[in-house]
Parts: C-alpha cells; sequence; structure tokens
C-alpha cells in the first residue's frame, strides 16, 4: 500500500475541468487535497472543442474568475484567437471565446495543479466510496474512497467529478469499445458502488467530430475569421494578450455530403438503436442535422486549428458517430476538405450521470453527507459548466470541513446560480448547457461586471488576492464618483456637436446633461473624456490618471452601461426584488409534504424529493404548479 | 350555497412591487445589500372554526357553520335531540334543541352533519340551522366558541376547502366569485371561468408570445451559428394584435365588474316629480331579492331591480330642491356629491311643470359632475298622460337634454317603462359588447391586474424593438409579460422558449 497522507480534508475524483477548480479552491482555502487522476498528463484535457467560452459559458468562465478560480487564467495563457461575441448587440449578451492551443491548455492546467501547495496528486482511479452510518437520524457521512490500485484514502469530503468516465462507451459506426475519452479507458465500479448507496443514475450521449490533417486542407480557398485584436482576456487579472493570433476556417456542407453520409444511417449506432444516453439537442450530430433539417442544403463547418504546433484540425459543426469510411467520405465531398486526411474519426460517448435533484444547492449530495457531485456526473456538458461546478463544490467542500457556513449563488447573483438552480430543480434530461436566455435577470448578470458582482465574495473565502480587492475598490469608487458627476455635468452645443455630428447623433440645441446625452446609442464615454470641460471634472481626471489602461477602460465602460441602459436595468432590479422576495420565503427543512392533500400529486412527489429551501425555489421544480406554490405559500402563512 | 358572510376572495399570490432607489449602479447597490432573514411560523393546525354562515339580518333562518376535529364534540356539547351526534350519520338533518352552559335553551335548532372528507372544507362539519334573527344565532356561536371552537377567519372555510384539496386554486377563486356574484350573468361568467375558457385563450396568447421571444433569443444564443434576427416587423405584428386582444379582455373587466357588482343608479328630481311613483312601478315588475353585503354602506339604497340579467340598485337622496336656506343648502349640495357618485344617473322632469331657474342650475351642476367621471345620464319625462304637448318642460333644459337620452313615461300607466328598462341596460353595458370574442368576461381582479400588467409590459418591448434596441432588451418586457400571463395559467417561460427554440430551428455547431 503507498503511503498516503492520513488527514486529507478534501479527495477530488477526477482531473478535468471541474477537477481542477475544486482542487485549486480546497487548497487555497487551507485544505489538504488529494486530486484522483487517471494520469497526470491527462489534467484539464480539452475532450472536445480547444475553445473555451461562447455565448453565456463566457460569462461563467468571469464569474469564476471573479470568485478566484482558474479557467479564465489557463484560457487566456495559452488562446490561440480571442473573439467577444454579439458585440452587435447589448453589453449583456456579449460573450468572450477563445481558440486554445489544445496540448498547452492541459499543460498549463497541470503545471498550476502541480505547484499548489496543500494539493496533491494520485494517478489511480476510485473505484468505491466509504460511509459510516451515524444512527437513523443522521445522513450517513463520507469515510473515505477505495481506489482500483487497492488504496483506501480516508478523508473528510469528497468531490466526485468523473467526466464523462463513468461506464464510458464510445461508439464509431456499429462497433464500440469502454472508453471515457479517445484512447482513455473507463472508470468501472464507481456507478455500482453508488447505486448500492441508494444513488438513481441515468445514461446521456455526447459526441464530438473527426480531426483532420491541416496539410491537406486548400486553406486558400476557404473562407478565414480572424480573432478579435486586441484581445479581450477572460481574466480580470489578465494585463494584455501577447500570444501570436490564428484565424480559423469557414466551410459548409452541400447536398452530396448529406447524400453521403445518409448511406451510412444503417450502420448508425443512433438510429439503428445501439446508443441509448439522450443527446443534447442545441448540439446534435451532423446526421441528426441532416435528419431533422433535411430541406436545409449546407451546415456551416468551423475548422479550428487545435494549436501552434500540431498539424490537427478540429471539424466543428460536424460531430457524428456514423462509420469511419462514411465520415471520411462525407468530409471529402466539402469544399477545401477534398483531398483530406482524417486523422481520427469522430465519435459519440454513452457516460453515467446522476441526475441532479439529488445535490443540493451546494452540490453536496442529499444521500450522503460531505459527499460533492460536480460536472458531467450532474448531467451538464461543456468545460466551463464543469469548472463552474467544480468550483462551487470545492468551496463548500472546504467549508464543510472547516464547518462553516456553505456558499449558495442566487439566481439573481451569477450564471453559475442559475446553473446550479436549474441542475438541482429541473434535473436536467439532456446534457444541459448554458444559455443566456436561462438567466432570467439577464441585463445585470453581464460578464462585464462580474468582479462587481463575485470579486468580494471570492476574496471573503480566501481566493482572491488583497491587490485584485484593492483594484475593484479602487474601480467601484472611481465608478460611482463618474456616475455622480454625470448626473450633474452639463455639455454644451458648441463643444458636443463636431462630436455628435461625426457619430451621425442629431445636434444638442442647449446645453445637456451629461448623463442624458449617454442614453444616446452611439455616445461614448471613452470618446468624450477628451472633450470641452469633461476633462478637468476631478472624476474624470483621476481615472484618466490610472497607470493601468484596462482599468480606465473598465471604468469608463462600466459608467457609460450603468446610465446607457439605466431605464432597463433598473426594470430588472425591480424583477429581482420581487423574485428575491419569494427566496426570502423559507421552507422548513424536513416539511411534510403529505400533510397538504392539495398539492398535485406530481407536485407533492416532486417537493418531496427535492426538498426545496425556499418557495422561490419550490414555484421553479418542474412538475410543481403555480397553483401547488399558491398553496404551499398560504399553508406557510397559516 | 350557505356562506360566511365574512367570506372575503383571498389573493392568493400576488406580488407586490417595492419601491426602488432611482439611482444608477442600482443592480450593484442591491447586491451589497444584506440579506433579508424571516422566519418561518407554521401556524396550521386542524383546530376547529365556527361562524355565522348566513347573511346577517333577519332572515329567514340562519346557519352556525363548525367544521373541524372538534366539529362532533363541539356540537355534541349543546344539541339536546332524539339522536345524539355522534350517532348521526353524514348527510342527515336532526331536530333538537341547543342549549347554553346552564344547559337553558337557546333556539330549537335542525343539525346537519357531515363527515370528512365529503364535506365543503373536507373536515368533519355541522350546520346550526337556527331561527335567524341577529340575536340567537349570534347566542348560537358564542354557545359554540365557549365549547371550544374558534371564530373563524374571513374566507378561512375555503381557504380549507382548498388547503384540503377539495377544490382548487382556480376553483376557489371562482368560488370567491360566484359568492360574490349578485346577479345571473356574473355567475355564469364564473362558471365558464371554471370551465376554463379564459385559460385556453390566454394559453393561445402565451404560445404566440414565446414563440416572438424564441426568434429573438434565437439570435442572442446562437450567434455563432449564423443566425440573425430579421423579423422585426412580423415580431411587432404579432406584439400589436396581442396588445390589442388583451385590451379587448381588459376592456370586458369594467363590464364584469358591473356583472358582479351591481349598478348604481342615482334617481333624482324635484319633490313630487314621481321618483316614489317610478319606484314601486319599477319594483312591482322586476323586484330583486338581495343579499346585504357586510362592509359596503347602503344607507341611501332604496331597493334593487334586476334587468337584463344585472343588478340595479336605486339610490333615492334629498335630491334637487330650491332652498334659501344656508344648512339646508349645504345638505343639498352634498346630497349631489353622492348622486353624481353613482353609474347612471336619472333626472326626472315633471311634465306638468316648468323648470325654474334653481333646478336648472342644480341639473347642470349635477349632469357635468356626472359626465367628468364618465358615468352615463338618462333624463325621464314623467306624468306624459296628463302633460300639454305644447308646455314640454325639456324645452327648459334642451341645452343639457340635447347630449342625453330622454325617455317619456307615466309612473302611473307604466307606459314607456319598457324603453326606460332597455335604455338603463344598454347605458349599463356603456354600449360596448358584453363580452370580448370567445365570450370572456373578466370579473377577477387578479386577472385583470395580470393582463394589465401584461399588456404594459408588451408595450415596453414594443417601444424597445421599434426603437431598433438588441434583443435582450426586448426581451426583458416580453418575459416580465410572459411572467404575468403565466400567473394566471401557470407555466415556465424558459422551458418553453428554448423547446421552441430547439424544435425550429437547427442549433449546433
Amino acid at each position: 500500500m503507498a503511503e498516503i497522507d492520513k488527514n486529507i480534508d478534501v479527495v477530488v475524483v477526477g482531473g478535468g475541468h471541474a477537477g481542477i477548480e475544486a482542487s485549486l479552491a480546497a487548497a487555497r482555502m487551507g485544505c489538504r487535497v488529494l486530486l484522483v487522476t487517471m494520469s497526470r498528463d491527462a489534467i484539464g484535457r480539452m475532450s472536445c472543442n480547444p475553445a473555451i467560452g461562447g455565448t453565456a459559458k463566457g460569462h461563467l468562465v468571469r464569474e469564476i474568475d471573479a470568485l478566484g478560480g482558474e479557467m479564465g487564467k489557463i484560457a487566456d495563457t495559452t488562446g490561440i484567437q480571442f473573439r467577444l461575441l454579439n458585440r452587435s448587440k447589448g453589453p449583456a449578451v456579449w460573450s468572450p471565446r477563445c481558440q486554445n492551443d489544445r496540448e498547452w491548455y492541459s499543460k498549463e492546467a497541470g503545471q498550476r495543479v502541480l505547484v499548489q501547495a496543500g494539493l496533491t496528486i494520485y494517478e489511480g482511479s476510485v473505484v468505491g466510496i466509504e460511509i459510516e452510518e451515524v444512527g437513523s437520524i443522521q445522513r450517513p457521512r463520507i469515510l473515505g474512497v477505495v481506489t482500483n490500485r487497492g488504496d483506501k484514502i480516508n478523508c473528510r469530503t469528497v468531490v466526485l467529478s468523473a467526466g464523462t468516465f463513468l461506464r464510458g462507451l464510445m461508439h464509431t459506426g456499429l462497433s464500440n469499445r469502454e472508453g471515457g475519452r479517445y484512447g482513455e479507458p473507463p472508470a468501472k465500479g464507481l456507478t455500482e458502488n453508488l447505486e448500492k448507496l441508494g444513488f438513481a443514475s441515468g445514461r446521456l450521449k455526447t459526441g464530438t467530430p473527426p480531426r483532420v490533417d491541416l496539410s491537406t486542407i486548400a486553406l486558400s480557398r476557404l473562407e478565414e475569421q480572424h480573432s478579435d485584436n486586441p484581445p479581450h482576456p477572460f481574466s480580470h487579472s489578465t494585463q494584455a494578450i501577447t500570444n501570436r493570433l490564428v484565424p480559423m476556417y469557414l466551410t459548409y456542407t452541400n447536398p452530396n455530403t448529406h447524400n453521403i453520409l445518409r448511406k451510412g444511417f444503417d450502420r448508425s449506432p443512433l438510429f439503428t438503436g445501439v446508443i441509448k444516453g439522450v443527446g443534447p439537442r442545441y448540439c446534435p450530430s451532423i446526421e441528426d442535422k441532416v435528419v431533422r433539417f433535411e430541406d436545409k442544403e449546407r451546415h456551416q463547418i468551423f475548422l479550428e486549428p487545435e494549436g501552434y504546433n500540431t498539424n490537427v484540425v478540429y471539424v466543428n459543426g460536424f460531430s457524428t458517430s456514423l462509420p469511419e469510411d462514411i465520415q471520411e467520405e462525407g468530409l471529402r465531398s466539402i469544399a477545401g476538405l477534398e483531398k483530406v486526411k482524417m486523422l481520427r474519426p469522430g465519435y459519440a460517448v454513452e457516460y453515467d450521470f446522476f441526475p441532479p435533484y439529488q445535490v443540493k444547492l451546494t452540490l453536496e449530495t442529499k444521500l450522503i453527507d460531505r459527499l460533492f457531485f460536480a460536472g458531467q456526473i450532474n448531467g451538464t456538458s461543456g468545460y466551463e459548466e464543469a469548472a463552474a461546478q467544480g468550483l462551487m463544490a470545492g468551496i463548500n467542500a472546504a467549508l464543510a470541513v472547516q464547518q462553516k457556513e456553505p456558499f449558495i449563488l442566487k439566481r439573481s447573483e451569477a450564471y453559475i446560480g442559475v446553473l446550479i438552480d436549474d441542475l438541482v430543480n429541473k434535473s436536467t434530461e439532456e446534457p444541459y448547457r448554458m444559455f443566456t436566455s436561462r438567466a432570467e435577470h439577464r441585463l445585470v448578470l453581464r460578464q462585464d461586471n462580474a468582479d462587481r458582482r463575485l470579486m468580494m465574495k471570492g476574496y471573503n473565502l480566501g481566493l482572491v488576492s488583497e491587490f485584485m480587492v484593492d483594484r475593484l475598490r479602487k474601480k467601484e469608487a472611481l465608478i460611482s464618483a463618474g456616475i455622480a458627476m454625470a448626473a450633474q455635468h452639463t455639455v454644451s452645443p458648441d463643444k458636443f456637436n463636431p462630436y455628435l455630428e461625426k457619430i451621425s447623433e442629431g445636434r444638442i440645441e442647449e446645453k445637456e446633461r451629461l448623463a442624458k446625452l449617454l442614453k444616446r446609442p452611439n455616445v461614448r464615454l471613452a470618446d468624450l473624456v477628451g472633450l470641452d470641460s469633461l476633462a478637468s471634472t476631478p472624476a474624470i481626471k483621476e481615472i484618466l490618471s490610472l497607470s493601468e489602461e484596462r482599468l480606465k477602460n473598465e471604468i469608463l465602460e462600466q459608467i457609460e452601461i450603468e446610465l446607457k441602459y439605466e431605464g432597463y436595468i433598473q426594470r430588472q432590479v425591480e424583477q429581482i426584488q420581487k423574485f428575491d422576495a419569494f427566496e426570502d420565503q423559507k421552507i422548513p427543512i424536513n416539511f411534510d409534504y403529505g400533510r397538504i392533500k392539495s398539492l398535485s400529486t406530481e407536485g407533492r412527489e416532486r417537493l418531496s424529493k427535492i426538498k426545496p429551501e425556499s418557495i422561490g425555489q419550490a414555484s421553479r421544480i418542474s412538475g410543481v404548479t403555480p397553483s401547488d406554490a399558491s398553496v404551499l405559500m398560504v399553508f406557510l402563512r397559516g | 350555497m350557505t356562506k360566511n358572510p365574512a367570506e372575503k376572495k383571498a389573493g392568493f399570490f400576488v406580488c407586490i412591487l417595492t419601491v426602488v432607489n432611482s439611482s444608477a449602479n442600482l443592480y450593484i447597490q442591491l447586491l451589497l445589500k444584506p440579506p433579508a432573514k424571516q422566519n418561518v411560523s407554521l401556524a396550521y393546525e386542524s383546530d376547529t372554526i365556527a361562524a355565522i354562515a348566513t347573511p346577517e339580518g333577519e332572515g329567514g333562518i340562519s346557519v352556525v357553520r363548525i367544521s373541524g376535529d372538534g366539529a362532533m364534540s363541539i356540537a355534541a356539547g349543546g344539541f339536546r335531540g332524539a339522536t345524539t351526534i355522534d350517532k348521526m350519520s353524514s348527510h342527515t338533518a336532526h331536530y333538537g334543541r341547543f342549549v347554553d352552559e346552564q344547559g337553558k335553551t337557546i333556539d330549537n335548532v335542525v343539525a346537519l352533519v357531515f363527515r370528512r372528507p365529503n364535506s365543503y372544507t373536507g373536515e368533519d362539519t355541522v350546520e346550526l340551522s337556527c331561527h335567524g334573527g341577529r340575536y340567537l344565532t349570534k347566542r348560537i356561536l358564542e354557545a359554540t366558541l365557549r365549547l371550544g371552537a374558534r371564530a373563524a377567519q374571513a374566507g378561512e372555510f375555503t381557504k380549507r376547502a382548498f388547503l384540503n384539496g377539495r377544490i382548487d386554486l382556480a376553483q376557489a377563486e371562482a368560488v370567491a366569485d360566484l359568492i360574490h356574484a349578485r346577479s345571473e350573468r356574473a355567475h355564469q361568467s364564473s362558471l365558464a371561468q371554471l370551465n376554463g375558457v379564459l385559460s385556453d385563450r390566454i394559453s393561445l396568447v402565451r404560445e404566440r408570445l414565446v414563440e416572438s421571444i424564441s426568434l429573438l433569443e434565437l439570435e442572442l444564443d446562437f450567434a455563432e451559428e449564423g443566425y440573425r434576427f430579421t423579423e422585426k416587423e412580423r415580431v411587432a405584428g404579432q406584439l400589436k394584435s396581442t396588445v390589442s386582444q388583451i385590451n379587448d379582455l381588459l376592456t370586458t373587466y369594467s363590464v364584469g365588474k358591473i356583472y358582479r357588482d351591481g349598478v348604481k343608479v342615482a334617481l333624482a328630481g324635484a319633490p313630487n316629480v314621481g321618483k316614489s311613483s317610478l319606484l314601486n312601478a319599477l319594483l312591482q315588475e322586476d323586484r330583486a331579492i338581495v343579499t346585504e353585503i357586510p362592509g359596503t354602506t347602503r344607507d341611501i339604497i332604496e331597493e334593487s331591480i334586476s334587468l337584463g340579467g344585472l343588478l340595479f340598485d336605486l339610490i333615492d337622496t334629498a335630491g334637487i330642491r330650491e332652498t334659501e336656506d344656508l344648512v339646508e343648502r349645504e345638505g343639498v349640495r352634498r346630497a349631489e356629491e353622492r348622486l353624481s357618485n353613482c353609474d347612471i344617473l336619472v333626472l326626472m322632469l315633471d311634465g306638468t311643470r316648468a323648470v325654474g331657474a334653481e333646478e336648472v342650475a342644480a341639473i347642470s351642476r349635477l349632469t357635468n359632475a356626472v359626465e367628468q367621471r364618465g358615468a352615463s345620464c338618462v333624463f325621464v319625462l314623467n306624468k306624459i298622460d296628463i302633460m300639454e304637448p305644447e308646455r314640454n318642460p325639456v324645452l327648459d333644459v334642451e341645452h343639457i337634454t340635447r347630449r342625453h337620452d330622454v325617455v317619456e313615461i307615466s309612473a302611473r300607466t307604466h307606459q314607456g317603462l319598457e324603453s326606460l328598462k332597455e335604455l338603463l341596460v344598454r347605458k349599463a353595458l356603456r354600449d360596448m359588447p358584453s363580452t370580448s370574442e370567445g365570450g370572456i368576461t373578466i370579473t377577477n381582479a387578479r386577472h385583470f391586474s395580470a393582463l394589465k400588467r401584461t399588456a404594459d409590459s408588451l408595450g415596453l418591448a414594443l417601444e424597445t424593438l421599434e426603437c431598433g434596441k438588441s434583443g435582450e432588451f426586448v426581451a426583458v418586457d416580453l418575459r416580465a409579460g410572459l411572467d404575468a400571463l403565466g400567473e394566471i395559467v401557470g407555466a415556465t417561460s424558459t422551458d418553453d422558449i428554448l423547446n421552441s427554440i430547439f424544435s425550429r430551428f437547427c442549433i449546433g455547431k
């Protein structure tokens, strides 16, 4: 038996995007952490798309960063293309996204885990967890884990973040093999162990496209998609990104491609019923798209180079589990790919998950104290969703060890709050992905104010540096000063009309308050600060004198957004107050729903299962009708 | 249906907006606020409640209702008859006496026993019918309270029925409406609501809204897939038609309110103009049996009549009088104020007498006040059977009457009475269609409020859409509108929107 620390606080199972955040957060909060991973080199591997962020996912990364997580920093360090999506829309839906050097990302992540004090890596896999029964009233508590190497590791808490590895089964055509990721074995035994302990499990499916050789693509004939320059970093602490930026390439499938793919449908594990797991509707395989949207003549394909020093290209939009020969033939029918060499076929992977109604808002399981679930095991898809959960599970595991109050983010505070609340209450039936439309308070949960929303919380947990918080405090003070100044300061027609004409905005006839002028869609505060008397106001003077260019821009941007969208933000704030009123109506723990006969049968069942903490949460549980929520409210008010 | 006189419509799930700070930086300030702590009390116990279940007043009989676990034993404590309460089977009536704690008979009663769960509340229930009269009924209630019952709060019987699963939320509201329904039409409208006509209509409107929102959201969440929002005109058109549909529904509310609350008709005119004769003539034909409603001031209501399925409360006051007395003049002024506070003002003129200058001034004041409130005026020219046509007093006030309908009647011979009744019904409904397309009338204040908020939100969304702002700004109000509609029919927005997107568009890179 190997020499293992007898005083492990947190065991994190799985070194993927959830496991990285969980282990780093817990270690930084002072816990002794053991990260169990099959291979040290596999830490932070990007199983699918070599990209971080995108709509709503970018918001998650910014929030993770504001709370002191690692994903944004790794993405910034290893990014090869950066784009701020939805730039033509309002700031609430601007979403950062980057392409990464796949190998570098994993190396960088592994390095950061390796150097973290208090964090030890254990190579192997967990085959079971051990629990201690503590009488009939209390729930059983975690004792430790058992590994495939025969070690029994005692610990105080466990974070399970095993990704797609639980009984992973990979399909290409009708042949399938066990595994969680290309060339890597599955994790066995753990599902059975958890089922024995009373957990319900389900089966989900996800897929990945083939990889092709860059040197065999006729790049010159393809449309290029370039990076923003300068790039917008994810991390609040990144000063500037200096990596060489590379383009992506755009092409399309055609009717011929679709015909070729159809030839392989009789050998498709998806259409022949071999695959039992439920796949995501928002990320269908190419064969799914061909079938469901028969009249669409072409589908968009992004060719994404996987890094600086590799020929591997990711064929984004061509996720498939069709037979290998069909995949290759299909690819070669696409413009620019006529002579393409397929390096590795796409595949679908089925894996076990545990429907997430079984966890609390802290991600601790309802069945076993101090056992936390994070990532795909909870039915989510995506690195960002996994990382967000990993961070929250790591934080709450550490807080449990330290016997402190748990850390929960509300839906009105963060996308992370929306994510976990949705998981617990709606208990997803398909792989869950974040969308901005899932956040009902979208106009205030912006990626640009993630630090203002969350950084103090990260600091209080011990995850954010004094330096970053000082920066935030300075930022807040100057934003307030700027807003106050804009409400008072008037601008005169003679000094400002030339600017207004230049940006095709109507002239002003008399003096106007700056705050009012900023409400016009094309007026930018950054353009105005040099004009007239504005530059000499104490607030603007102080902002302009800041040495950090990025901070300066952030402050001006915040002032402008707050003022420009004040009316909408105000409406949203009213909605939040209304919303929070229901969140504040707590339901006692162990409330007996059997006592209320007027609840619908399904409602009563769901409520008893999920045990919501508030009326607001109860009303969001699928199967609970508004009438049920009203009954509860009437009942609780007495 | 028997009822608790204090039964009040329960306002379930009503949200109250708090006033918010109007400065910028609102949200961050909100985040910095410490969370509100709230203690939850679990006050629900299945104690036994009692109340007088019939309207107050000197009715034929009165009923005291007792409901809860102790209903049977409490009733048994005071009931003396051939059978004891515990031996009575459910849904049977038994004659006996009800005695006070000294064993003295208060009144002869009939005890009706309902055993759970087959009662209105779903609990053990005993109803004691006694001889009516405020005093005796109150004494019986007091006796039950001494025996251990608790005085029921307003709406508590219905609340228990609701909590015990005897009725659902929509039904609870419809029951509350039915209890308040004082006329035939209100009754029908409550029944229609119970049958889900309104829900169907709202669901249809919701579906179309979800479609509009999904068109907007598509572009926001799937920018990478190359979706662009190009259907501004279509969405704007859809919103406009939805708003106008909701406005149609909203206009039925004032009518609906009239169905439920009745029409206040004020009779005014100089002494001896024939107000009493008209009142008697109307009552003779259409007297309505109405129950007293607690809480309303009805001291000046003379009588009620039922016309065209609507209930009209006829109000008579001091009316128009010429007087020199200052004190009396003040009285008249106040009376006029009350008169003008009606749904319909009926101004009576005496066909045999000219209208004096003072009277013309009073009529002018009254009609102005009523018109300003948007209420209706009707002129009634009485005594046409003995009027000399060439001395028609209407001519004296023609500058006023030409804006209004004039009905010629004889209260004595009932000539013209039918025309007057028709006119009153028409005025009550304000020449509006009584129901929107599809036969829906909004009578419930909560539904009205939710629809009103929906229309307001959609209006804001439309404004944002038309000034070319990005989809998420349109969506914030659209979704508020959708949520408001959801309060009526109940549904969660986000899932519906995403389902709509996934089912209609090819998503996924």
